[in-house]
Parts: C-alpha cells; sequence; structure tokens
C-alpha cells in the first residue's frame, strides 16, 4: 500500500512475553496513553502492565443477550400461545420447558454476534473499514511470531527521537516508523463501495427471481409444466367439433350401475321392497351415514332437532305416525328422488347404503318407542348368549 | 516453622478450630446415636443426606485434585494441597458407611424379599438391587476411592521433602486412571444409593446431576476455606485476586452445569410424560415439597449465576465467600430433597426431624476436625511442586 510522509507512530519488536510486559510497563509509567500491544496470542498480565481497566464490550453481551432471550421468549408467547394456539402433545400453550433451550440458544447467539459486531465496530471505528497499522510489515511480523508494542503521534508526549531510544533501552529487537497510507480513511459509505452493495443486491435478488421464475420454465425444466394432455375444457384441433372431452355413446350406462324405476315420481303407487338383512354391520354403517348425511336435517335421533337451527328449513321428525307407517321402499324413494325442500340423494349416497340408511331409521323409530316386552326380549337374548 | 524458597512460611490454625470441629461431631453423633436408637426408620434417612453430603465433598476434592493434575493447571497448584485436605475424609468412607449397609431394610424397598416376591418389576430387578451385591458394590468402590486418595496424595506429600519431579509425572498418570474410574464409580454410588430409594423410577441422567453437585460443592468448601484463610493471612501473600477470579470462574461453570444437567432431565422427562417417570417429580412437587423445588431453582442456580456473573464479584472475596457457603447450603437441600420424598417406600411419612441437623452437625465437624488434623501435619503449599511458582506468579 501506498504510504504518504505523514507519520502514525513508533513501533519496535520484542522477542519475549516478559520483555513486551516489561515494555508495555514502562511505557505506561513514562506517561504515554495513546499506545497499543500487538502479541500473537493473548498475554496474562498484559491488561495490569498497560493500565487498562476492565472491558466494557461484556455490557454490549449482556444487554443484547438479554434482548434476544427475552424477545425470542415474547416471539414463541406471541406465535404458539396467543396469535395462533396449537395443541402439541398435550403440553400447555404456554410450554416454558420446551421454551428454555430455545431462548437459552437465541441468547448465546444474540449475545454473540453482538459482540462480534461490537469489537469490529469499536475496533476498526465503523463506518471506517482500515487500520493505518494494516499491510505494513510490523503488523505482518507480530502476528506470527513476535511482540510489537507502537505510540501513535496523537499522544501528547509525542516524540520520535525520545521514543525510539526508550524502545532501544527496552531491548527492543527492531524500531520501525510507521506512515499513515495516501489515502487515509476508508468509509464504508464511499461511493465505490455502495455500488459494490447495491451490485451485490440486484445480483443476488435477480438470479433468484431468474432461477425461480424463469429458469424452471425453459426446456427441459418445465416437462412437468407442460405436458402432451387435455386438460379440462381445452380446444382440441384433433376433433371436428373442437371438443377435447368426448361424449360416450348414446345409452352407454356406468359399469355397475342399476337404474332406479320410479325416478322423478312424486307419490309413486308401488316401490321397491327392502333387499338387505339389517345385520349389526350393515346398521353401523346405516348409523355412520345416517349421521354424515340426513342427521344435519333430522337431528342425530331423527327426531328433526336440525342443528342449523332455523338456517334452513327444519327436516321433520321421523318418528311421525305418518313416516313410522311408511313401507322401507317408500323411505328409499324419498331419499333417492328427494321431497319438497329435500334434494335427492342418490348421487351422494350409494344404493346400498342408502337401504342401510332406512334399517337404521327403523332401528331409531324402535327405540323411541320401547317397549317392555322388549326388556323381555332382551333377558332372553343375554341368558342364550351366556351373559 | 520451616521457610522455604517458595516464600510460605507455616503456620497452625488457632486450637479451638479442631476443638470445634471436635465438639460439633460429638454432639451430632450422640444425638444422632440416640435417634437411632429410639427411631432407626427415620435416623437412617437423616444420616444418608449427611453421608452423601460428606462424601460429594470429599470425592469431589479429591476429583479436584486429579482435575488439577491431569490438566496440568499452574493457577489451581497454591489451592491444591486445601482440596486434598478436605479429600481426607474419603477413608473415614469406609466405616461411616457400616451404619448404613446395617440398616438397609429401613433404607430400600428392594430389600424386603416378601414386597419383592409380589412383584415382578423388583424381581427383574433384583439381579442388581440384592443386599450382598450391593454392599460389595459400595465397600469396593469406597476402597477404590481409598486407594486413589492414598496413592495421589502419598506423591504429594512426599514431593514437598523430596522434591522429585517424576512424583507429578506418576500422580498425572494416576489422575487419568482415576477420573473415569470416578465417573463410572460416583454414577453407581448414586443408583445404589438415592436412585434406588424410589426403585421403580430411573433416569439415565441421575449419575451426571449428582457428579456436578458434588463438584459444586467440593468447588465451594475450596473456595470458602482459602478465602477464609487468605482473609487470616494464613495463606500465601502472592495469591491475587487474579487467582480467586479463576477459582470463581470455575464455580460459576460448575453451577451453569449443574444447572443445564438439572434442566435437561427435568426437560426429557417433562416431554416424555411417561408415568413411570414423572411420578418422581410429582412427589417433589406435592404440598411443601413444591416450595423446596423451586428455592432449588432459585437457590442453587440463578443466585449463584447471578452474584457470580460479572468480573467484579469474582474477586470480591467477601461476596466469593458468601456464595461458597450459600452454595454448600444449596448442595445439602438439594440432596435432601432427593432423598427424603422418596421416604414413603416403606410406610413412612416425611416430616422434619431434628435429625437431620444432628448428623449435619456430625459431617461439618468431621471435615472441619480433619482439615484442622492435616493442616498441624502438612504444608498448606505443595513448597516443591515444580509448577507452584508459574502458579504464584500467575495473572490474568
Amino acid at each position: 500500500m501506498a504510504r504518504s510522509n505523514n507519520l502514525h507512530s513508533v513501533a519496535a519488536i520484542f522477542d519475549t512475553p516478559n520483555k513486551i510486559i516489561k515494555a508495555a510497563e514502562k511505557v505506561r509509567d513514562e506517561g504515554y496513553n495513546k499506545f497499543d500491544v500487538n502479541t500473537p496470542y493473548p498475554l496474562h498480565g498484559m491488561d495490569k502492565a498497560m493500565g487498562l481497566s476492565s472491558s466494557k464490550v461484556g455490557f454490549v453481551t449482556l444487554f443484547c443477550g438479554l434482548f434476544g432471550g427475552s424477545f425470542i421468549l415474547l416471539f414463541m408467547w406471541w406465535t404458539l400461545a396467543k396469535n395462533y394456539q396449537l395443541f402439541i402433545g398435550g403440553k400447555p400453550f404456554f410450554a416454558l420447558p420446551a421454551f428454555i433451550p430455545i431462548t437459552f440458544e437465541i441468547t448465546v447467539l444474540i449475545g454473540a454476534v453482538s459482540t462480534f459486531i461490537a469489537l469490529i465496530a469499536v475496533f476498526f471505528k465503523l463506518p471506517f473499514n482500515n487500520h493505518p497499522l494494516h499491510d505494513t510489515d510490523y503488523m505482518k511480523t507480530v502476528s506470527v511470531d513476535k511482540y510489537g508494542i507502537y505510540i501513535t503521534t496523537e499522544d501528547p508526549k509525542f516524540d520520535k527521537e525520545k521514543i525510539i531510544s526508550l524502545f532501544k533501552s527496552l531491548g527492543a529487537v527492531s524500531t520501525d516508523l510507521i506512515y499513515l497510507p495516501k489515502q487515509e480513511k476508508f468509509s464504508m459509505f464511499n461511493l465505490k463501495f455502495v455500488l459494490f452493495l447495491i451490485f451485490v443486491a440486484a445480483g443476488t435478488s435477480g438470479s433468484t427471481y431468474l432461477l425461480l421464475n424463469k429458469l424452471m420454465y425453459i426446456t427441459p425444466f418445465d416437462w412437468m409444466e407442460f405436458q402432451e394432455k387435455y386438460t379440462p375444457q381445452e380446444t382440441s384441433l384433433f376433433f371436428g367439433d373442437r371438443r377435447s372431452m368426448r361424449t360416450p355413446v348414446d345409452g352407454t350406462v356406468a359399469k355397475g350401475f342399476i337404474p332406479y324405476p320410479y325416478k322423478g315420481i312424486a307419490n309413486p303407487t308401488e316401490v321397491l321392497s327392502n333387499p338387505t338383512i339389517p345385520t349389526e354391520d350393515l346398521l353401523k354403517m346405516g348409523k355412520k351415514k345416517y349421521l354424515t348425511f340426513c342427521s344435519p336435517c333430522h337431528g342425530n335421533f331423527a327426531e328433526g332437532d336440525s342443528r342449523l337451527n332455523g338456517q334452513f328449513p327444519n327436516g321433520p321428525t321421523l318418528h311421525s305416525d305418518k313416516i313410522i307407517k311408511y313401507s322401507d321402499g317408500m323411505l328409499y324413494h324419498i331419499i333417492t328422488n328427494g321431497q319438497n325442500a329435500m334434494p335427492a340423494y342418490d348421487l351422494q349416497i350409494t344404493r346400498h347404503e342408502r337401504w342401510a340408511i332406512v334399517d337404521y331409521i327403523r332401528v331409531l323409530q324402535r327405540a323411541k318407542n320401547a317397549k317392555n316386552s322388549d326388556l323381555v326380549e332382551i333377558k332372553k337374548e343375554s341368558t342364550t348368549n351366556g351373559q | 516453622m520451616a521457610n522455604n524458597d517458595s516464600g510460605y512460611i507455616k503456620k497452625v490454625l488457632p486450637s479451638k478450630i479442631g476443638k470445634i470441629g471436635l465438639i460439633l461431631f460429638i454432639i451430632g453423633a450422640v444425638t444422632g446415636l440416640y435417634g437411632y436408637i429410639f427411631d432407626p426408620s427415620r435416623a437412617v434417612f437423616s444420616y444418608l443426606t449427611s453421608f452423601w453430603f460428606l462424601l460429594s465433598i470429599a470425592v469431589g476434592s479429591l476429583l479436584l485434585v486429579a482435575i488439577e493434575y491431569a490438566a496440568s493447571a499452574t493457577w489451581s497448584t497454591p489451592f491444591r494441597r486445601m482440596s486434598e485436605f478436605l479429600a481426607s475424609s474419603i477413608p473415614l468412607l469406609i466405616i461411616l458407611v457400616i451404619p448404613l449397609l446395617l440398616s438397609i431394610q429401613y433404607l430400600f424397598v428392594w430389600s424386603h424379599t416378601d414386597v419383592v416376591a409380589n412383584d415382578h418389576m423388583l424381581q427383574a430387578k433384583s439381579v442388581f438391587l440384592n443386599t450382598p451385591f450391593f454392599s460389595v458394590r459400595v465397600i469396593v468402590i469406597l476402597l477404590i476411592w481409598s486407594l486413589f486418595y492414598y496413592l495421589i496424595i502419598r506423591n504429594s506429600r512426599q514431593q514437598d521433602n523430596s522434591g522429585d519431579q517424576a512424583l507429578t509425572k506418576n500422580n498425572i498418570k494416576l489422575s487419568i486412571i482415576f477420573i473415569p474410574l470416578f465417573a463410572i464409580s460416583l454414577t453407581l454410588q448414586s443408583i445404589d444409593w438415592i436412585m434406588s430409594l424410589e426403585t421403580k423410577w430411573f433416569s439415565t441422567m441421575f449419575g451426571v446431576y449428582l457428579f456436578a453437585g458434588a463438584t459444586c460443592s467440593a468447588l465451594a468448601a475450596l473456595a470458602f476455606i482459602s478465602v477464609l484463610l487468605k482473609e487470616k493471612g494464613y495463606f500465601h501473600p502472592k495469591i491475587t485476586k487474579d487467582h480467586f477470579y479463576s477459582l470463581g470462574t470455575l464455580m460459576f461453570v460448575f453451577i451453569c452445569f449443574w444447572g443445564y444437567i438439572a434442566f435437561s432431565q427435568y426437560m426429557l422427562i417433562w416431554y416424555g410424560n411417561l408415568p413411570e417417570e414423572t411420578f418422581w417429580f410429582m412427589q417433589r412437587w406435592e404440598g411443601g415439597w413444591k416450595f423446596v423445588s423451586l428455592f432449588i431453582i432459585f437457590g442453587h442456580f440463578i443466585v449463584p449465576f447471578a452474584t457470580l456473573l460479572s468480573h467484579p464479584s469474582k474477586t470480591n472475596l467477601k461476596k466469593l465467600k458468601f456464595i461458597s457457603i450459600w452454595i454448600l447450603a444449596m448442595h445439602f437441600i438439594d440432596l435432601y430433597w432427593l432423598i427424603m420424598p422418596s421416604m414413603h417406600g416403606n410406610g413412612l411419612h416425611y416430616s422434619f426431624s431434628w435429625m437431620d441437623i444432628s448428623f449435619l452437625a456430625a459431617s461439618v465437624g468431621i471435615i472441619i476436625f480433619m482439615f484442622n488434623k492435616m493442616f498441624e501435619r502438612y504444608n498448606l503449599i505443595p513448597v516443591k511442586d515444580p509448577k507452584l511458582q508459574r502458579g504464584l506468579d500467575f495473572h490474568l
């Protein structure tokens, strides 16, 4: 680096730790206060020899660490216990023991990073990012195997010749005059640096944009995006009617489909007879389907107590005499065809399931109108089952 | 007495110190014996707590000596003798354990054959937890500790006369063998004496927890005695605040370590939420134990942490003295908290007893008495240790 004729400091190099500590003590005793020592590793007793008070950087660590810890604790409280409560493993929303490791980590992280930034800020005197000692032979020596001390011209007692003779009397291996660089300070906010930052920001965001929004749609990376197929409602260039979705041939019937002969008849004179045997499994399925499709309007026990609370026309109770007297086929017809406000359910519920619902409705009706004689039946069953 | 090249002048402690120790021991032992005769099942629990208090300080001190050698630490060399003095009650533990071994039936459910016969889990555990194997294990471990105490301390004392540097090398080898042995043996002892009180409970961190507590208490005892001797002028004049800063830092480190281990043990059990593990903490959250648990969190971790955090407080001898006594007290409360709630195993219900105090007094009496005896006989500083000069010249 080009150096000017302005003197920055007088430096000396020593070759043992004891000598440098003695030198620092002597320089301090002589009344110099703008001096510093550079050693390749920390030396015990140097703080005292230089007359330094204890470092204040610990307070930066303490306050930033405490800030980080309390911030993350507040953050976890807000996200997990306040704003969007998540139930995790039966633990309370504000599960402090689970948060402590994270709080600890963030405290250490923020404390350490802020200490690092604070040290750089103090050492470089941010926003400047250069030090006059940087890139000198003196610095190259003392960062390897020698111990150096320098006194800057800012010191009120600075006298070049006196200092050189002082260092020599202390047993310095060599003394050195360090001149300031031609350009003394490099601000972080000079044009070059700011342009560099803008270039990096633009480069990073631009390349990210290109990667995520352009590169993925360039052949051959687009092979999942564009497939050799027609999507619904797309125009066909192959068929004459330009429809990519073809209509089936007249009279086509879906596999397993059995047409319902009384579809669309409001009051049929004849209906189907129930083809099912009400086994336990069938009734269980009927209950499940009933609770899914019927109970919102007719109520869980078919009492017409809709849980929609009048937002929708209430379904009637299924325990009325009229409905009890309906044949199974008639109930099946109503489910399949719909009645009054009730829509047809033949598209949502399969044939077998509709019959199961009919059986289940019969169970509900029977349970609602239980008689004393039923108890006798139950007792009979339990004795035959040996219970 | 002898004035030597390290600048250390041997002085004798006032004779009342030994008497205080002896009187404390006699009062504690007599009242303890009285309690044992009238209520043996309650007395053994008090005895166990105080036995562990003595054990953790003694063995923890031997560990500090071993670490000092193994790490070739220099700042702690002037302090090493005090840890050696504190460890001098290790051979006594072999005698002191006999009353406990004779009253195993009052302590452990697994020693009752009729209970074990009706409990599948206890039967499965009886391979390890049975009275003969237990007694052998305990005695063997105490013998191993005593052996290492004898070997390491003998070398250290011989060096005071001969100044032979090979003795330091021997001790480094012994220490390197002792440290892993200590880890295994203290874990076994903690499982045997404290974890098996609650026979069906288990925690893999338990040994580490007691190791952390033992090291904290050994360091606290060392700090307390060294500050006291420094204040009264018995210690080497070249011992500066930098030495006490290092001692305070080590204490701070082990307080953090204790907190880390205690929390890890709690958090894993809390998160796992398995009934076979959580009941141990539930017992310690019932009734008055809740306040003891909270007090341990604050007293054993937060108070010493906050006190020792800043640089000046570690060099402030008064603060160091206060916090070391505090940590010793907290270690006793911690042991009390580990042992006492498990008393229900034999159909007992916990209630505070004066016997807790009398056995504690006896164990503190033993520590003081032994320290005084050693102090009379040997140098407080290893005067011909090759590391001593660097240790005395230590600066931050």
